[in-house]
């Protein structure tokens, strides 16, 4: 009993310490951000690394993802005589839901682990270590930048994901089952709003790319500098990253479009 | 007597420099890591203009001296002070304008492997001074000449041998031209040729910028051989301190053991633990 008091006690105040050296790095990378001012070209590398290089991905999987909305929305409102709808369905389960939360996902595991181990290695290599030591700060010089490149691709994947599903989705009902074209666009026009969906879906992707990239830089800059360590600090960053998304979507869900 | 028992004999001391003449003034130093006492109660002097090394087993604690010194570890009690700073005092903004005054070489080298080593060398330069492109360039070939490896400019650091990283890094070291360099192991990995190269070259680097150097390795012979002042450090604590001669006429055991490099004396090999019969035996019956 006093064993497992022990345990929680000791597990809670690791939380707890983890917690705040979290919060402290962020508002490091946070006052960074004003020095980036200077030197665009570090943010623009980081939106190539973290937001180009993972364009493929989210292209491929935003086409399966609209084409199985297409097939799976088809079945279902046909049996209504609803098929026409099909645009609607698919646009607003991309742009609301799919398409912020499925990119983040994607991006946790393809950016997000990268950029924990880089950040790892690059402590493990002493690299951190030696910029403190030319007196550049590496979280402002090496941290910050990422920070905001991630911020800044998520809305534009998401944006991606959510164009190309829509096409996934148009290619299977309108090409291969025969739904209306114009039903299927003219539909989507009418019914998709602007603030409600597609500012709500953006501002979903903004909060996860933040998120995404906080625990991936976090996660790095905090691994122990060890192999094991940043395997460890990987794989949490790929679970942490993942788990943090599913649950601000419910929130923000919640938030936006309850009653 | 075992490593961990056994008490370092009281340091043969040599009169205590003039204060001008320090730069780097430890004072009471304790610091500890995972319950483990790095240093206890540690006092030394580092003059300036002069080569001083630190010597020790491994595991005494002299990466993390170097570290303490350059802020990057902050000590549990006592206090740092390079020239005239005390360390421990400083703002972030303060400590960042004195560490452009020191240069660190690190064990690993620490290169940025996102850069090559044209720009490795150009980092600093560029990080803190706005100098024409024309101009920079001159300065990291200069550098780059002093190390020998001028024609490495465009290799990436992944295309180096250790010891050139090592010699890259050194080029990186004093391209902000510090007041006092930091060594950690520069010797270590060097074949013949670039060690004997690279020994001359901290004496050169040393005597020529007027830089003070402070140097951690267990090469003991290629160390003394350049240092003005060296001190050994066991168990947290000053062993001995003198010129190379003095050291070379210290009679301590612990001297002569390290020094000599002899596999038996005060210090064990091996790290202390039970009996091994018994342990063998205990393992047995489980």
């Amino acid at each position: 009993m006093i064993n497992a008091l022990a345990s929680l006690g000791h597990w809670a105040l690791n939380t707890l310490a983890t917690s705040g050296r979290s919060l402290l790095l962020l508002l490091g990378m946070l006052a960074g951000l004003t020095s980036l001012l200077r030197r665009p070209r570090l943010v623009l590398l980081q939106i190539y690394s973290i937001g180009v290089l993972s364009i493929l991905i989210v292209v491929v999987s935003g086409l399966f993802v609209g084409m199985v909305l297409g097939l799976q929305g088809y079945y279902v409102l046909s049996r209504f005589g609803a098929a026409e709808s099909l645009g609607v369905m698919v646009a607003a389960s991309l742009v609301r839901e799919l398409g912020p939360v499925v990119s983040a996902l994607l991006v946790a595991g393809r950016a997000g682990s990268a950029l924990t181990a880089e950040i790892g290695l690059m402590k493990t290599t002493e690299q951190l270590s030696g910029l403190e030591m030319m007196a550049v700060d590496p979280v402002k010089r090496v941290l910050s930048p990422r920070l905001l490149g991630g911020f800044l691709s998520m809305p534009l994947l998401a944006a991606l994901f959510s164009a190309i599903g829509v096409l996934g989705g148009y290619f299977v009902g309108v090409g291969l089952l025969g739904v209306d074209s114009g039903a299927f666009w003219s539909q989507m026009q009418a019914q998709i709003d602007f603030s409600n969906d597609l500012v709500n879906g953006v501002i979903k992707s903004l909060v996860f790319g933040f998120v995404v990239t906080w625990i991936a830089l976090f996660e790095g800059y905090d691994a122990v500098p060890t192999a094991t360590g940043i395997s460890r600090a990987t794989t949490r960053t790929v679970v942490n990253g993942s788990l943090a998304v599913l649950a601000l979507d419910f929130v923000l869900t919640a938030l936006m479009f309850g009653d | 007597m075992t490593a961990a028992s056994a008490r370092p004999p009281q340091p043969t001391m040599t009169p205590a420099p003039e204060a001008s003449s320090v730069l780097v003034r430890v004072r009471g130093l304790c610091f500890s890591r995972d319950e483990q006492v790095i240093f206890d109660h540690l006092d030394l002097d580092i003059e300036r203009g002069k080569v001083t090394a630190i010597m020790g087993p491994s595991g005494a604690g002299k990466t993390t001296l170097l570290k303490l010194i350059g802020g990057l570890l902050r000590p549990d009690a006592g206090r740092i002070e390079v020239d005239g700073q005390d360390i421990g005092t400083l703002s972030r903004r303060e400590l960042f304008e004195l560490r452009i005054r020191i240069g660190m070489l690190f064990q690993s080298g620490a290169l940025l492997t996102d850069l090559n080593v044209f720009e490795n060398i150009a980092y600093p330069l560029r990080e803190h001074y706005r100098l024409p492109e024309s101009v920079l360039r001159r300065l990291v070939l200069m550098k780059l000449e002093a190390v020998g490896l001028r024609g490495a400019a465009q290799l990436m650091p992944s295309s180096l041998s250790g010891g050139m990283a090592r010699r890259v890094a050194l080029a990186r070291a004093v391209a902000l031209d510090p007041m006092m360099i930091m060594y950690d192991e520069p010797f270590t990995g060097q074949d013949p040729i670039s060690m004997g190269v690279l020994v001359s070259l901290i004496r050169q680097l040393n005597d020529a910028s007027a830089m003070t150097s402070l140097l951690v390795s267990h090469d003991v012979r290629e160390t003394l051989s350049i240092a003005d002042q060296a001190y050994l450090i066991a168990q947290g604590r000053l062993i001995c301190q003198g010129t190379p001669q003095e050291i070379a006429r210290e009679s301590s055991p612990w001297v002569r053991q390290f020094v000599d490099g002899l596999p038996d004396g005060p210090v064990h090999f091996h790290y202390p633990a039970p009996d091994l019969a018994a342990s063998l035996l205990s393992e047995a019956h489980r």
